[in-house]
């Protein structure tokens, strides 16, 4: 395999480079969009102690964001800071599941958050993470491999915690098992678009800097079959559209108004 | 001045700029600083960052920059910071875990598996008998424990080592 050490090798084959950056943008903002909606929980988790952990988790994965956002700059895409708040939704690559609402209401009014949906939307995106960013570690693009291993080392804690939740959960009351399992049901009919690479994959494969989609999903499969007592038997779809081609709803609208609310009353304020 | 007399001496410099959210611990001990190069009158460093959502990654440059500019011969420094080495607990120094320990956070364990349980001795007491009360803490490097003896709650650096993926 040839490796391609800099972005400016990259940049010398153009179907290299246009794969590199769609993936690197997948990446981006799924880790930007989850991070967002874990922070909406801060003041709000079952106790202190999940507030603490949570928010650290949260912090920790925009910082694994920021990275990527950095690759692609380095590409010339444009400042991270930029691309992390300026993007509209429709050049946004991260999947629609994953910037659905937390649950009704809102943060600053009546938050009527559903913690089920979120333990099982950070178990199962956390358990995809580790799994695509075992397969990154051999990216053929050397700066990805080498941000991909970093992540993976910091990763593992945050996989951690929500297998704990969802293994405590499930082996709880009968109310506990009930929510799990409805918002599990509900993650099945959308979840496929989570584990699809878009409209480049066969690029990013032919490029090595994956594996085939197919790949992954069987391994995240295996994986979560460890942890989930009750597997849907119905098969894995995007009932919402894809996100990778750019499809999205009015959650991810109202996620960006708020995240860059601070951002876009000045723009050239240093922090 | 003598190459060897220069790296001595911006090594003693970087030895006293410490990690902003760990007072008394320098980022040399914390085993942050890769590599320092010298060009005749312009420095630049390595460093390897530790955790990615470190949001004190910022004030080390600046601090790290400052401090070497104040040396006579330096008229300029640059300091960027590589993912090609990775940062792992196991780069904090003898001399890192002593001042750690000082500043009542517990040096991350010896040999330590990636997603296995860990515990640690008591910075104050040196008591076995800990619990953790939360792996993760106030910030993303640090946990929260119980000392049952001492009955002081304290925090330790979380153990990261490199592991490759199977």
């Amino acid at each position: 395999m040839t490796k391609i050490e800099s972005a400016k090798q990259a940049k010398q084959d153009s179907s290299y480079c246009e794969a590199l950056t769609e993936l690197l943008y997948q990446l981006a903002d799924d880790d930007f969009i989850v991070s967002f909606r874990g922070s909406e929980w801060l003041g709000l988790a079952p106790h202190i102690e999940e507030d603490v952990s949570f928010s650290s988790i949260t912090q920790n994965t925009m910082g694994h964001a920021v990275l990527y956002y950095q690759l692609l700059e380095e590409l010339g895409e444009g400042e991270a800071d930029v691309l992390a708040h300026e993007r509209p939704p429709e050049k946004r690559r991260n999947a629609i599941y994953l910037e659905r609402q937390n649950g009704d209401g809102s943060y600053l009014d009546e938050p009527y958050y559903d913690w089920a949906l979120t333990v099982i939307r950070q178990y199962l995106y956390e358990t995809f993470k580790k799994v695509k960013l075992e397969a990154l570690t051999k990216s053929s693009y050397e700066p990805l491999a080498d941000t991909a291993q970093k992540v993976l080392m910091e990763q593992t804690y945050h996989l951690a915690h929500w297998k704990t939740w969802v293994w405590q959960l499930q082996n709880s009351t009968e109310e506990a098992k009930t929510r799990l399992q409805s918002r599990l049901k509900e993650a099945w009919g959308e979840f496929l678009d989570v584990l699809e690479l878009g409209p480049k994959a066969n690029d990013m494969e032919k490029h090595q800097l994956i594996v085939a989609e197919s790949d992954l999903q069987k391994k995240w499969l295996e994986e979560i079959k460890e942890t989930l007592v009750v597997i849907p038997a119905e098969p894995l779809q995007k009932n919402n559209g894809s996100g990778r081609n750019g499809e999205h709803t009015q959650d991810l609208t109202q996620a960006l108004a708020t995240l860059s609310e601070v951002y876009d009353q000045d723009k050239n304020a240093v922090w | 001045m003598k190459q060897d007399h220069k790296q001595i001496e911006l090594e003693t410099v970087l030895k006293k700029v410490d990690d902003p959210e760990l007072p008394s611990v320098s980022v040399v001990d914390l085993g942050m600083v890769h590599e320092v190069k010298t060009d005749n009158k312009h420095v630049s460093i390595t460093m390897i960052p530790t955790f990615a959502g470190c949001p004190a990654l910022d004030i080390i440059e600046t601090n790290v920059k400052e401090a070497v500019e104040q040396v006579d011969w330096v008229e300029s420094c640059d300091v960027t910071f590589s993912f090609r080495h990775k940062w792992s607990t196991t780069a904090i120094t003898a001399e890192g875990k002593k001042q750690l320990k000082k500043h009542g956070v517990a040096p991350p364990p010896e040999s330590y598996q990636p997603g296995e349980e860990w515990s640690v001795d008591c910075p104050y007491c040196g008591s076995l008998y800990t619990s953790m009360e939360n792996v993760f803490g106030p910030t993303a490097c640090r946990s929260i424990l119980y000392c049952r003896s001492c009955r002081n709650p304290f925090e330790a650096m979380k153990p990261v080592i490199d592991y490759s993926a199977v």
